[in-house]
């Protein structure tokens, strides 16, 4: 119940937003009778007309997760980020095999074997990417060598 | 006489070494992705694209290859759906009802064996139906206008909205969503940015590979570490895989139903597999006396109706997304969405311009068909290997795959983060039951809606009756409301089955 009506409310603020944002849309000597400003304002109001449903007639809550998995959920997603950065300036093999085991940590607790994943997939998937599919990946960080 | 030289020409394509090569190696990585849990259709061909595409392969080989990976997962998906209990995916759910407890009384192997069965009989069904049914439909779109393509828009997410899913509400913001996002970049007809907030990574609009990745793939890796991998792992073992011939008999009967069932949910734009394999069961359990037919109890019908069904959809929702431009499914969504990366616009012109594709496409799925009956009837003991490869070997695999695939495609940290960001937004839905799918179809047909709706009001002169002044349209908006409407009444009589839990 309540998860649905927070959720409905986030909606309409969020379509707020975006109507807002469509009424800021510049327009140009071209125009035509419908303009682009119409279908992001009509979305926006159909947006909002759920929210409102989903505020009235909310559904049975979700079972959320307790307060560690939500840690664990939120350290997955810090690795992820620092993945999207390191992928590039470190190279392929070192960021995958640490992002890899760290998830693989996450979803089974035991170490030996996430690191072995990491290890693993961080090698495997290299070979594959670089000799079977042909990307251009580089391994090490340039620096090295 | 037309319809033999096109697929004289079709076969012609398929039949060359490389295309073979590469329908065989679809099929192969299909019914892998298909088989392995948490992995289904959607997401494993979501993930395949960014890496197909940098393969540099043109536009049939590439297509070829992922159609059979597509066909390829609809048939593996059944594979931890009996033994796991897991759905790879919606449609694929109503086969856990019956697969499941069979695989539980020991009869695991004839569950696999018949289902591959039935998957084949639908599948080769659809395939057919594809062949004769999508010229047809091919002519008849010539006749679309704007107003015409945005009334179809509209059917397609109000069917994906009304019959498809549990909450009318969740559905159509979900569309919403989609649609919103699809509005962001530069405005097709007067070159002004929308909606971009002044970030020049959003000048461009936002790639709907990275959300499709992020929503589909991405998220699941966070299912999976809320459940840390539990109830995955503990499987049904598979003895000997003998043919059993009488419920194979006695089933030809539910596959012809099913397929015709799945076939027709399969051609409505919007509907797709998730409705073909659940009308196909509800059907077949009312046919065979409902609630007393052994239905939901490991009865082999109920393992060959949903796969027939669901198989003969994935195929069906081809002809939409040919000839019109409109998925059926989601996962043929994510097709569309290797469609438009490949430069290939469907629609009615794609079948007299490059006859080549269409007419390639279907004659590999036909080989593609007879490849993964042979390889899921008497192979099937490898691909029941691949079922214990633990998930935290699997989904990490999975980001890895999503993070390089969309990297290797835009070169972008913006992207990336965006996946991530989509990944998170993937996870709370499925938590608060907001189907994804209308997401992706939104930001996939968003742009074509808005341009037909302003075309339309450029030939009427801003008359808006225009929208409603062909029997075409009116038919398509009739449908349209019926399609959202409708399912308020019918969930009294039709209930939706649920999973099972042990």
């Amino acid at each position: 119940m309540k998860s649905d009506r927070l959720f409905g409310v986030v909606i309409i603020f969020g379509a707020l937003a975006y109507a807002a944002g469509a009424l800021q849309i510049q327009t140009s000597f071209m125009s035509d009778p419908v303009g682009s400003k119409t279908f992001p304002l009509i979305l926006a109001g159909v947006a909002a007309l759920c929210g409102l449903v989903m505020i009235l007639k909310p559904d049975t809550d979700p079972d959320w997760p307790n307060a560690r998995t939500f840690g664990s959920l939120i350290v997955s997603v810090a690795v992820m980020i620092a993945y999207a950065y390191t992928i590039k300036p470190l190279g392929f093999m070192i960021p995958t095999a640490v992002c890899a085991a760290i998830l693989s940590y996450q979803i089974s607790p035991r170490p030996v074997p996430a690191v072995l994943t990491g290890i693993g997939l961080s090698i495997g998937l290299f070979l594959v990417f670089k000799y079977a599919l042909g990307l251009g990946l580089q391994p090490f960080p340039k620096s090295w060598f | 006489m037309e319809l033999l030289s096109n697929l004289a020409l079709g076969f012609g394509v398929a039949l060359s070494p490389f295309t073979l090569f590469l329908a065989v190696v679809g099929c192969f990585l299909g019914t892998i992705i298909g088989a392995l849990p948490g992995l289904g259709p959607s997401n494993g061909v979501a993930i395949l694209i960014p890496l197909a595409f940098s393969l540099g392969l043109d536009a049939t080989s590439a297509l070829v290859l992922m159609t059979s990976v597509y066909y390829g997962a609809m048939y593996g998906g059944r594979i931890s759906s009996i033994l796991l209990n897991i759905p790879g995916d919606e449609p694929a759910l109503m086969t856990t009802l019956d697969g499941y407890p069979m695989a539980k009384a020991g009869r695991a192997g004839d569950a696999l064996v018949l289902s591959g069965f039935a998957s084949f009989f639908g599948a080769l069904f659809a395939t057919i139906g594809l062949m004769l049914l999508a010229p047809v439909l091919s002519r008849i779109a010539y006749q679309f206008g704007p107003a015409e393509y945005f009334a179809l828009y509209l059917l397609a997410f109000s069917t994906l909205g009304g019959i498809a899913s549990n909450n009318q509400a969740k559905a159509a913001l979900a569309s919403c969503i989609g649609l919103g996002i699809a509005m962001i970049g530069l405005d097709n007809q007067t070159g002004m940015p929308r909606l971009t907030g002044g970030n020049l990574h959003l000048m461009d609009g936002i790639d709907f590979l990275v959300a499709i990745v992020g929503l589909f793939a991405v998220a699941e890796v966070f299912i999976f570490i809320e459940s840390h991998g539990k109830g995955s792992s503990i499987g049904v073992k598979l003895e000997k895989v003998t043919l059993p011939v009488r419920d194979l008999v006695r089933g030809i009967g539910t596959m012809i139903r099913c397929s015709t069932i799945g076939f027709i949910a399969g051609v409505l734009p919007g509907a797709g597999a998730s409705l073909g394999s659940f009308l196909a069961y509800v059907g077949e359990k009312k046919w065979r006396g409902g609630d007393r037919s052994g239905f939901g109890k490991g009865d082999p019908q109920g393992v060959i109706a949903p796969e027939a069904g669901n198989n003969s959809a994935a195929g069906g929702a081809l002809v939409p997304m040919l000839t019109l431009g409109v998925p059926g499914s989601g996962t043929t969504a994510v097709l569309l969405a290797l469609l438009m990366t490949l430069n290939i616009t469907p629609g009615p012109t794609l079948f007299t311009d490059r006859p080549e594709v269409v007419w390639g496409l279907i004659a590999s799925l036909l080989i593609a068909n007879f490849v993964l009956l042979a390889m899921n009837v008497p192979l099937v003991k490898i691909f029941v290997k691949i079922l214990t490869v633990p998930p935290w070997v699997l989904l990490p695999g999975v980001m890895m795959v999503s993070f390089v695939g969309i990297f290797s495609l835009t070169g972008s940290y913006f992207d990336l983060l965006l996946m991530i960001v989509f990944g998170i937004i993937g996870w709370l839905f499925r938590k608060l039951d907001i189907p994804t799918v209308p997401i992706i179809l939104g930001i996939l047909l968003g742009k074509h809606m808005e341009d037909a709706l302003r075309r339309a009001m450029i030939l009427s002169d801003g008359d808006w009756t225009y929208l409603f002044s062909s029997g075409i349209s009116i038919g398509l908006w009739a449908f349209a409301i019926l399609g959202f409407v409708a399912p308020f009444f019918l969930r009294h009589i039709i209930k939706k089955p649920q999973a099972i839990t042990d």
